[in-house]
């Protein structure tokens, strides 16, 4: 049976539901290890106690070069544990981390994974989620890039004690890139986009007012996301964007409203389980893949739904 | 200071040959590689090319002696995409064509790539799209850095070049934090495509780049053996790829006033809330 070694660049006070599955996935392997390239606090243990974590590697970012601490510790943590299998969470920072790891130690690098079999092979999209793949590695370490939403989060019955060993880093071997700056982003109390459960977003048919979004969004517990040319005419920031030069979405609804559904739009958001389309010209494109389709303005539709919603749920 | 300033820069691109995503696009089930006729150059490669002009340009452009190549690892077609940066405005172009490269996953084309960058003599920066729109891994820039040893900048939306102190700044999105990062040449440099607005070839790029010269090289050029790229200098193998049954229209109503609650009926059915 195979080993597991999930990787995080950091973890909150708690593990992030993206997170959660990594560690849902790892647990399904003998000797689920986690690596962290930061110190992580005490309930973060216990969390990786509730997944049959026996063993976390850590080492304190020293915040010196950009990237350069992860792939330090990405590397001992995989020559310590002799993992066949590196999990890693699916955005841009991550993958490179895997993709050099896979180049210095000629693994196999697989990215959008949605599921990993007990012998190693990996299901993952292909052509924005058009085709599913089954990928096997063929030099024996498997290092796997899972997206949010593909895994189930089930913790194990155990609270297993957790051992954390400090990891021995070696002298970097990559070039500087040094932090000339660093700005903290506004916090917002919506879930992350990329995991949340439902996504409502908006485009250009907004025009300019995202309230009606932002309503039914709060009314669903919901992360808002856009369009680029939302995000383009600055309605709204760059993190909201969806598709493929944004991020990539697979909730279990997905709310479109103003969005005529091009194909680069379709490419973050397809895979939901749930689509729902509000736009005002019957000949949108978000009507092909609508489960359903409402033909209507949205300034009217979308406080409508939200008032709803609230009284069914008072 | 040194002259450093005029000393000519040596940029490389690198652009691959695409199928147009707005086409259907097929992955063959006898080889389980992508159709790749009514290919394109890939759209995010001309943010780019785009930035390499730029580089020059504020740089005392091309008259200053700076090169920018266009580099690509692919079949003879690709040659296209290649022309296609050649009229936006660099001012070569590099093609690595062999037969046994086919097949060849991101380990193995990082390989190939690199091989081919190392053919050029004193490269200062690599410059490529944030992610490939056939592959969509956004691995290939890391790949190279590590492989090259040189800086890896990546998912840039916006680029600083200092040629006097041989130094690019770049900002970028990381989790919750806006970044300001800075390397020391030679780098690899991504950019998105929040970086700039590529050009369109006009007639006079159109035909220039008619006069143009695309070198073509084998493996064997670049110092690679077939058995290190193709299927064999793969870490993966692919064993399935799988068509998912094509979304279909759902119910689609027209807005009579009711609208708002039909969603939330819908939401209901669904066990959606
Ligand atoms: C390299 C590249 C990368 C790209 N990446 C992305 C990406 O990641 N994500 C992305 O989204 N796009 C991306 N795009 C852009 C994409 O091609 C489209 O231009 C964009 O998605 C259009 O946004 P939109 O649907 O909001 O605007 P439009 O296409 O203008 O559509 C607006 C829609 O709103 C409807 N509407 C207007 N008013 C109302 C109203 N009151 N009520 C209801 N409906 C109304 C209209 O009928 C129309 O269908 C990319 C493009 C390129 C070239
Ligand atoms: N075969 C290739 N030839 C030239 N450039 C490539 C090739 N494959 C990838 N690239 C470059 O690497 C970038 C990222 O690709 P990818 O990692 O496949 O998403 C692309 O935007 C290109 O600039």
């Amino acid at each position: 049976m195979s080993s597991a070694l999930v990787f995080f660049s950091h973890v909150s006070t708690v593990p992030s539901k993206a997170q959660r599955e990594l560690l849902t996935l790892a647990s399904r392997f003998e000797n689920p290890t986690v690596a962290i390239a930061s110190v992580p606090g005490e309930e973060a243990l216990k969390v990786f106690g509730s997944y049959g974590i026996a063993t976390v590697l850590q080492a304190e970012n020293p915040q010196a070069s950009f990237g350069t601490h992860e792939l330090s510790v990405l590397d001992a943590a995989l020559q310590h544990t002799d993992a066949d299998l590196v999990l890693l969470e699916n955005d841009s920072f991550s993958r490179e981390l895997g993709a050099r790891i896979a180049v210095r130690r000629n693994a196999a690098i697989v990215t959008d994974v949605i599921d990993v079999s007990a012998d190693l092979i990996a299901t993952k999209d292909e052509l924005a989620g058009g085709y599913s793949a089954s990928v096997k590695s063929a030099t024996g370490v498997l290092i796997a890039t899972v997206k949010p939403n593909s895994i189930e989060d089930a913790p194990l019955d155990c609270q297993d004690s957790v051992e954390v060993k400090n990891l021995e880093l070696a002298a970097p071997l990559v070039p500087a890139v040094s932090i000339v700056a660093a700005d903290q982003k506004e916090a917002s109390d919506r879930p992350a986009l990329s995991e949340a459960r439902i996504v409502v977003a908006g485009g250009r048919g907004v025009d300019g007012d995202f309230s009606a979004v932002e309503d039914l969004a709060d009314a669903l517990g919901a992360a808002i996301g856009a369009s680029r040319a939302a995000t383009d005419a600055g309605w709204i920031s760059h993190d909201a964007q969806i598709g493929q030069t944004g991020v990539t979405v697979s909730p279990q609804l997905y709310i479109s409203a103003g969005i005529s559904g091009a194909i680069q739009q379709k490419a973050g958001m397809q895979t939901s389980k749930f689509i729902v389309a509000v736009n005002k010209d019957m000949d949108a494109p978000v009507f092909e893949i609508a489960d359903l389709g409402i033909v209507g303005d949205l300034a009217k539709v979308l406080p409508q739904a939200a008032a709803e919603i609230r009284r069914r749920q008072a | 200071m040194s002259d450093a300033n005029n000393t000519p820069l040596t940029l490389v691109v690198l652009v691959k040959h695409v199928p147009d995503v707005q086409f259907d696009r097929h992955i063959s089930q006898d080889s389980l590689r992508l159709d790749r006729s009514e290919s394109v150059l890939s759209e995010l490669d001309e943010y780019a090319v785009e930035a390499a002009l730029a580089i020059v340009e504020d740089n005392g452009g091309f008259a200053a002696g700076h090169q920018v190549i266009a580099a690509t690892v692919g079949p003879s077609s690709s040659a296209n995409s290649v022309r296609k940066a050649l009229q936006m405005g660099a001012s070569s172009g590099l093609h690595l064509n062999d037969d046994a490269i086919a097949g060849s996953d991101t380990v193995a084309t990082s390989k190939a790539l690199a091989a081919l960058v190392s053919h050029v003599p004193n490269v200062d920066l690599v410059l490529t799209g944030m992610a490939s729109t056939d592959a969509e891994t956004s691995v290939i820039a890391a790949q190279l850095a590590e492989r090259l040893g040189f800086a890896q900048l990546t998912h840039a939306q916006s680029v600083e070049f200092d040629a006097a102190q041989r130094e690019v700044t770049i900002h970028r999105e990381h989790g919750d934090q806006r970044l300001t990062l800075k390397a020391a040449l030679p780098a690899v440099l991504s950019v998105t495509d929040q970086a700039n607005n590529p050009r369109y070839p006009n007639f006079k790029g159109i035909m220039a780049a008619k006069k143009k010269s695309i070198e073509e090289v084998d493996l064997a050029a670049v110092g690679l053996s077939a058995a290190e790229v193709g299927t064999e200098g793969s870490t993966t193998s692919v064993l399935a790829a799988d068509k998912r049954p094509s979304r279909e229209a759902g119910t689609i109503i027209t807005d009579s006033g009711e609208a708002g609650i039909a969603l939330v009926d819908f939401l209901a059915e669904q066990k959606l809330i």
